[in-house]
């Protein structure tokens, strides 16, 4: 029974849990801003009036959303870099660390477009109708008129995707990067699967992920398009 | 309507969980818990090993259900010798990061997959044994010409699987490591994946304990070789809930037997000859039961 509130590992090594979580912030960071800028290409291609470029946004989102992240993740290391030998550096951890970056944000940004594509069917029809009419080009009524209120309305939304793309950071270890969950699997080997360990990590993606949500559902609010 | 159908079966299903519950409860603080393991094994000619299910040539799971390696021999011919046909054996997956919990609620009686004796593991575990006494070697292409000892991993990509702190032992000097190399280190999430990085080129070598390299190897004929260099003492023991001395004893005596009546070599060239791999046929020094 002691051994199960014994948290002298989770004090002992803490240096090596936030080591993890380290990795796993780099991770979730740099996938956050990658998934949104390819998010917001892929709606955009799914909205455009050219056929190819729909049918291709359209391909491109069913096959990545409804493929286990698991799987995109070993396409791009194992296939891509171990095989076809593509290398983006000679280390091998910031190597494979961009592998897992590229596999976590194709398939998050499926989700960022999803819920950008909602947030579009928000803005009324006429929105879309004054900006042709007043001679404004597809892209620019989308850069102008549509997207900043699209953006606005699936604020919320977007904070889940963010939520649930941190938590799918542990799976990143079959992409050969180690971030926070890899590291718990370490100390259970050295110290014994407990109890303590677990809620050390447990504990610590919570205090990732839970403001996440706040700052969303404040900034949300905040920016609620009055209509 | 609608609304009372949904709660009527969310009801049934409720109460089907808390009747299932109940029935494990039951079952549990049913046993008798006092009863040393051999004790058990002797009356009711059941006994439930821990092994693991994916390592070849040790102890791994095949397709049609059966298990087969040198942990699941051991393992049969230790409960055969507490008076457990084979038939009473129930096997269970024992993870590296299960094997102290399992042990410490009883879910198993006997762990049974590549347990290497530790002093961190001694507070937690009563160890019988070591039942052989494995070394940490390397693992490399057969095409290798470079890496030839140990200390040739200096600056190659030697894999870190997840789970696992063999790497350390080449990385790190003591109290932790042994060589103090500085190799660059390859994260993977398991040995499969590592053995499959080594083929492709990604990874120049793959560093454990020798029988599961040479499992490995058997299983992939002409791909990979051991480089024989071995750095470290590896002893595999058996796995008993602590203080369960007992069965402790009762397992050191049938491993000594295992070991003078031939089965341990026979064994041992069954599944490791052609790697190799330098078996030792002797029994091991017993750690002694605590």
């Amino acid at each position: 029974m002691d051994q199960l509130f014994d948290f002298s590992p989770v004090f002992d090594h803490h240096e090596k849990i936030l080591e993890g979580f380290e990795a796993t912030v780099r991770l979730a960071v740099v996938s956050a801003v990658l998934s949104l800028i390819l998010g917001t290409i892929l709606v955009a291609m799914r909205v455009s009036p050219t056929p190819v470029l729909r049918a291709t946004g359209t391909f491109y989102v069913n096959v990545m959303r409804n493929t286990p992240l698991t799987l995109v993740l070993l396409l791009s290391s194992l296939c891509v870099s171990d095989t076809l030998g593509i290398l983006v550096s000679d280390d091998p951890r910031t190597n494979y660390y961009w592998f897992g970056v590229f596999g976590l944000s194709a398939y998050t940004s499926t989700f960022v477009c999803e819920a950008l594509r909602s947030g579009i069917n928000t803005v009324p029809l006429g929105q879309a109708e004054a900006a042709r009419s007043i001679g404004l080009t597809f892209t620019q009524s989308l850069r102008m008129i549509i997207l900043p209120q699209a953006f606005r309305t699936v604020i919320a939304p977007l904070g889940s995707v963010l939520i649930a793309m941190i938590k799918n950071t542990t799976v990143v270890i079959v992409a050969s990067y180690a971030e926070a969950a890899a590291f718990m699997k370490e100390m259970f080997d050295d110290y014994g699967a407990s109890i303590p360990i677990f809620l050390g990590f447990a504990l610590g993606f919570m205090v990732l992920t839970l403001p996440t949500g706040f700052f969303f559902g404040w900034l949300a609010k905040r920016m609620a398009v009055a209509r | 309507m609608r609304v009372r159908q949904i709660a009527a079966a969310a009801a049934a299903v409720a109460l089907a969980l808390g009747l299932t519950a109940c029935g494990s409860d039951s079952e549990v603080t049913g046993g008798d818990a006092p009863k040393s393991v051999a004790q058990k094994a002797k009356d009711t000619k059941k006994i439930v090993i821990g092994i693991k299910f994916d390592q070849p040539a040790l102890g791994l799971k095949k397709p049609d259900g059966t298990y087969e390696g040198f942990d699941t021999d051991v393992a049969r011919y230790i409960a055969k010798e507490l008076g457990v046909p084979e038939s009473g054996i129930e096997w269970k997956e024992a993870r590296s990061e299960n094997r102290e919990p399992f042990l410490q609620a009883g879910q198993v009686d006997l762990v049974v997959a590549t347990y290497s004796i530790t002093e961190a593991r001694k507070p937690k575990v009563t160890f019988a044994g070591p039942y052989y006494v494995a070394h940490q070697d390397t693992m490399v292409r057969v095409d290798d010409d470079v890496i030839k000892k140990a200390t040739d991993l200096k600056d190659k990509k030697l894999c870190k699987a997840a789970g696992s702190n063999s790497y350390k032992r080449v990385t790190e000097g003591p109290p932790d490591g042994k060589l103090n190399i500085p190799a660059k280190t390859v994260d993977a999430s398991s040995y499969s994946e590592c053995v499959a990085k080594l083929k492709s080129g990604a990874l120049d070598a793959v560093t454990t304990d020798d029988l599961i390299l040479a499992g490995f190897a058997n299983q992939q004929k002409g791909a990979f070789k051991v480089i024989n260099d071995p750095f470290t003492d590896e002893l595999y023991g058996v796995g008993i809930k602590k203080g369960d001395k007992e069965t402790c004893e009762a397992v050191n005596k049938a491993v000594t037997k295992m070991y003078s009546d031939g089965t341990a070599k026979t064994l041992l060239e069954k599944h490791f000859a052609g790697t190799g791999l330098k078996l030792a046929t002797t029994v091991p020094q017993f750690v002694g039961c605590t």
